[in-house]
């Protein structure tokens, strides 16, 4: 494979520090590459600054200094709208209109993107089959839906205009962990087939091992380490072991390593 | 009953005055939710802007109706005819609810959602039209009901400057000291007023998303 690596649609941040507006800091110094088609799970408690490092990418935020990259373009350069229009956004439970229905939830982008109607209608059809929702959920309302649906429509209304670029904010953290465990599934298995350039929120460990191509490692607004889920539960980096117990690290077997296990 | 006898002896004359009544309340509303709505959505993207609209708005309700009036009577073109000038006072006063109401009504839209569509990468005027507008519906006519319920009882005392409405029978009335004639007009202006409190109220909840 001598071809240069592609680097469309890849995220890069460069020396991105982000304060607010009061000037208190919330990340420092962060340099980080995300390559097309992995799957990196920003993993920290609370408050360490994921979620600002996702926004920055869609520009929900802009850097304080430094510049953070989307397929080679720093993101202020970019026109937000179409910069987001690229990028799907998965947030946790709330994201979905309420006064939309199903329908209409799954076929806003290419609604505002002015598709005409039948194909919005074919691709709702589509998506709601690559999620694994029944058809007769289309004219309801979110309110109506179970946690693991409305959590099954947000990903598809991301997926809707088939961005390169997936956002996910702790997108399965308000479902119960049986729910949890099969979205995951699907989740893994939809990536294998569809190769998005995901970054994934969470500060749940394990469904940070289960999922991830490459783990970052946040703390306090520092990025500590960037390391394969193998790495990473062996990390000598203070703060990663510490992390680690936590979760009582006996226990825990990064998924790729059970099947290398058994076969 | 005298206060039934004399409005059936005087039903058209009634009817006529109800007409009148509701002509102005009507007009104004309309005026004052053409201007107070877009006030209040301006307000809400230029927070610089909010301290001072609604402070003028404020400022205006405190003034008393006839003093209103009063004032309004030099404007050239408004002054010439009592209904103009009760149409703008009432409008002024009617300003009030419909921004006030705008504002907190897609200020109260959960930001999740906001961020969200924002996210998606909706426009802002997308996000107006699409996600503000209808998850505050029912909160402005909350203040469309306010403004239209204030505006009738206030229209009663554009008589005292000959516009007409059913302030008529009761100013009638007080310079006669005839109860009757007093309750001829406030009987049906409270009647307007229940029935529009009623419909809007009706409307407000068919609005409002759950």
């Amino acid at each position: 494979m001598n071809s240069p690596p592609d680097t469309r649609f890849a995220i890069e941040f460069r020396n991105v520090s982000y304060r607010l507006a009061s000037n208190v800091p919330l990340l420092f110094d962060l340099n980080l590459q995300i390559h097309p088609g992995e799957t990196l799970v920003l993993l920290g408690r609370s408050g360490s600054g994921k979620t600002t490092t996702l926004k920055l990418i869609n520009r929900l935020l802009a850097p304080s200094e430094g510049s953070v990259l989307v397929d080679n373009r720093a993101t202020v350069s970019w026109d937000p709208i179409r910069l987001r229009r690229l990028v799907g956004y998965v947030i946790q439970d709330v994201g979905l209109f309420p006064h939309f229905t199903v329908e209409r939830n799954i076929g806003l982008v290419p609604q505002i993107e002015d598709w005409p109607a039948d194909r919005i209608r074919q691709r709702v059809q589509e998506l709601l089959q690559l999620v694994g929702l029944s058809p007769h959920l289309l004219s309801r309302y979110p309110r109506e839906l179970s946690g693991g649906q409305r959590q099954r429509v947000g990903v598809a209304r991301a997926l809707a205009a088939d961005p390169p670029i997936l956002l996910m904010d702790e997108p399965f953290g308000a479902l119960d962990p049986i729910t949890r465990a099969e979205l995951q599934r699907e989740f893994l298995e939809l990536q294998q087939r569809l190769q998005k350039t995901v970054v994934f929120v969470t500060h749940d460990l394990r469904e940070a091992l289960r999922l991830a191509s490459r783990i970052a490692f946040i703390d306090a607004g520092r990025l500590i380490t960037v390391e394969t889920p193998d790495q990473f539960v062996n990390s000598i980096e203070p703060q990663v072991a510490a992390y680690v117990d936590a979760f009582g690290a006996g226990r825990l077997v990064p998924e790729n390593q059970k099947t290398r296990g058994t076969s | 009953m005298n206060v039934l006898h004399f409005i059936l002896q005087n039903r058209s004359e009634v009817i006529e005055f109800t007409f009148e009544h509701l002509w102005l309340v009507a007009v104004s509303t309309f005026l004052a939710v053409l201007i107070g709505i877009p006030l209040g959505i301006l307000i809400t993207r230029h927070p610089l802007l909010n301290k001072p609209v609604l402070g003028v708005a404020n400022a205006i309700q405190t003034i008393p109706s006839l003093a209103l009036f009063g004032f309004l009577l030099p404007a050239p073109w408004i002054g010439e005819r009592a209904d103009r000038l009760v149409i703008l006072a009432l409008t002024l006063y009617a300003l009030l609810p419909l921004i006030r109401n705008t504002y907190a009504g897609i200020k109260g839209v959960d930001p999740a959602v906001i961020e969200a569509g924002r996210g998606m990468g909706m426009t802002s005027r997308q996000l107006l039209w699409q996600v503000e507008l209808p998850l505050s519906l029912g909160v402005i006519i909350a203040g469309v009901r306010v403004a239209t319920v204030l505006s009738i009882g206030l229209t009663t005392i554009a008589a005292a400057i000959g516009a007409g409405g059913l302030g008529q029978y009761i100013f009638r009335g007080l310079a006669m000291v005839n109860n009757s004639v007093i309750l001829a007009g406030a009987i049906p202006a409270a009647f307007l007023a229940l029935f529009a409190d009623a419909t809007l109220g009706w409307l407000e909840k068919r609005l409002t998303p759950p």
